[in-house]
């Protein structure tokens, strides 16, 4: 170990007090923009789930459609005119929209029709933990997830509803597919679907478009954007590019969580600049005896972001660990917090930049240390 | 006695500014030989600690020149400045100024290690440098766990750790008793014993003038007086 790191954190565990604030702020720091970060991941990944795991290589979507949940619709001659696209393999009908779900002890909850051909490779559900999907071409058959059971008022598969005056039979039950605007989806088969939204049978809100094998899809988009003059053609990179602009951005949520975030960095920065400040001006006796002995400003300024390099990873090592329980206690939730291995790698940067910029100030007061002191004192 | 390590020629030292500024020293001319121990004396304020600040190249004086080495010292800039003490001047202080939180031989140590002499040949120096002021045993003693003259001496072993040439010392017997002054000034005057160092000590304390080899007297910012010590006469 060098002398200066080991100086630095010498000095740095010699005041247990003044380190436990610095580290305290420091993790209170990285929790909270941790927090909103994960937030905004776990934010970003709902608003694009239902076109993650869609079969889709292009969406044909109405006019100004801003994300998956906007409920336009589209004619149903715009399929075949998509069809008739060499190139397009196959046009799968989508509709979706809110509806009123009556639960069997009584009373009503929102829910999110998403209907889509069950023969077709649609808008289906995954993560199928009881029944199957062919179990949604029954009569009032629907899939829900288990998360929200309570919510609806059911148990488990065979448990009845009605919407929109119709019985409806739990035939198929997820797991984790969630909406993070809390209303639960609720799947059905295509026809259901328009019935329980009072949609007509030749309207439908997208159609999923599979491209034959060795098509190019900027050509056959270019081309079926020609043919379609009320609709857009988007791929699914797009669509998902617009649901997240405007759900983080046009709602201003995404705002929140980066001010959130912002507000994280710069009450850690102070925290930590003040502490380190407090530091080093007890400190600066020792500084000036290392000035007159006649090290060079480097070797002091080293000293100094040693301190702060010793206070980020332990600050960081224990925000982490806080992490860890705040992500796995949000699995469950209807917006978890989600980390990955590429953002925690930017937190620890962040943590490192955000104490080493706190260094500046206590750096510039031992710039102006006068090493003729030590001899004053 | 044999060349001077150090010499300094009509330096004058102004001190503040505006109508709070004072002349700190008014043309003072000092040389310090190789193999001398010279005692810098005279009233509180009268500008000995200046006089340290500006031969250990701390302070630029406003005017006259130091020659460090035979080297001048003037319009050096900080860095370079910091380069001189770090490879030329030792600095014992009254406060021993030790980093407490540091044993013994590192605060040794710390004066290698701010020149970038970092191997293993560092600790050993650092230990030869604390055997020579007497304390081999407290090599890992942090400061709280030794006396005042222990400390002082772990001082000086930092100063001469790195073979400087000019040890400057300011009042290293003023907290200290009779015993463990005399102790300290006995360390400092086999220092001196080296032809290719001197060492000039300010100080207020008579119970040391026997170890002088010259000793100087200063007033208001001058020298005024000097005299041979009594160790100019017989060798320490």
């Amino acid at each position: 170990m060098s002398l200066s790191f080991r100086l630095a954190s010498r000095n740095l565990f010699h005041d247990r007090l003044r380190f436990v604030a610095t580290i305290v702020g420091i993790v209170f720091s990285i929790v909270l923009v941790t927090v909103q970060m994960g937030l905004f991941l776990g934010f970003e990944r709902m608003v694009t789930t239902m076109i993650d795991h869609a079969p889709a290589d292009l969406w044909v979507v109405p006019p100004g459609t801003k994300c998956f949940e906007d409920p336009s619709l589209l004619d149903e001659r715009q399929r075949f005119r998509a069809l008739s696209i060499d190139g397009v393999a196959g046009a799968v009908p989508v509709v979706i929209g809110f509806a009123l779900w009556r639960m069997p002890g009584g009373g009503t909850t929102p829910v999110f029709v998403v209907g889509s051909d069950i023969k077709s490779a649609g808008r289906h559900p995954w993560n199928v933990l009881e029944g199957g999907l062919d179990s949604l071409s029954i009569p009032d058959a629907v899939g829900i997830d288990r998360s929200y059971f309570a919510r609806l008022g059911v148990n488990g598969l065979g448990d009845a509803a009605e919407i929109r005056d119709q019985k409806v039979k739990v035939a198929l039950v997820t797991g984790g597919i969630r909406s993070f605007t809390t209303t639960p989806y609720v799947f059905a088969s295509l026809e259901r679907a328009r019935g329980y939204m009072g949609t007509s049978p030749n309207k439908a809100t997208y159609f999923l478009l599979r491209l034959a094998p060795g098509a190019d899809a900027a050509n056959v988009r270019s081309r079926l954007q020609a043919i379609l003059s009320d609709a857009e053609v988007l791929t699914p990179d797009e669509f998902r590019h617009r649901s997240r602009a405007f759900w983080l951005f046009g709602t201003g949520a995404g705002a929140a969580l980066f001010a959130g975030a912002v507000l994280g960095i710069i009450v850690g920065t102070v925290i930590v600049a003040q502490t380190l400040y407090s530091s080093t001006k007890d400190h600066l006796i020792e500084f000036a005896t290392l000035r007159a002995i006649g090290s060079s400003g480097g070797y002091i300024y080293r000293v100094i972001i040693y301190q702060a390099l010793i206070s980020a990873v332990i600050g960081f090592i224990l925000a982490a660990g806080i992490g860890v329980i705040t992500v796995a206690a949000t699995a469950e939730t209807a917006l978890p917090i989600v980390m990955t291995p590429a953002p925690t790698v930017g937190l620890l940067l962040l943590t490192v930049v955000m104490c080493v910029a706190s260094a500046i100030s206590s750096i510039v007061q031992v710039m102006r240390i006068d090493p003729a002191v030590a001899f004053n004192r | 006695m044999t060349d001077r390590v150090i010499e300094a020629v009509d330096l004058v030292k102004d001190l503040g500014e505006g109508a709070a500024q004072v002349q700190a020293l008014k043309g003072v001319s000092l040389a310090l030989a190789g193999g001398e121990l010279v005692l810098l004396m005279g009233p509180s304020g009268c500008g000995k600690t200046t006089l340290l600040s500006v031969l250990g190249c701390m302070l630029s004086p406003t005017r006259g020149t130091v020659h460090l080495l035979g080297r001048s010292t003037a319009g050096l800039p900080p860095e370079e400045l910091a380069r001189l003490r770090r490879t030329h001047v030792g600095f014992v202080f009254q406060s021993y100024h030790l980093f407490p939180t540091l044993s013994a031989a590192d605060n040794v140590r710390l004066a290698l290690d701010v020149r970038g002499e970092r191997a293993a040949g560092a600790i050993a120096r650092a230990g030869d440098a604390l055997a020579t002021v007497g304390l081999a045993g407290k090599m890992k003693a942090y400061p709280r766990e030794l006396s005042g003259g222990e400390q002082q001496r772990v001082a000086i072993a930092r100063a001469i750790v790195g073979n400087a040439s000019v040890i400057l010392a300011d009042e290293p017997t003023g907290a200290l008793d009779s015993a463990n002054g005399h102790a300290i000034m006995t360390v400092l005057a086999g220092i001196a014993r080296d032809s290719a160092r001197g060492v000039l000590v300010v100080t207020h304390d008579p119970r040391i003038l026997s170890f002088a080899h010259r000793i100087v007297r200063m007033e208001d910012g001058r020298i005024v007086g000097g005299e041979d010590g009594p160790a100019g006469a017989t060798p320490l």
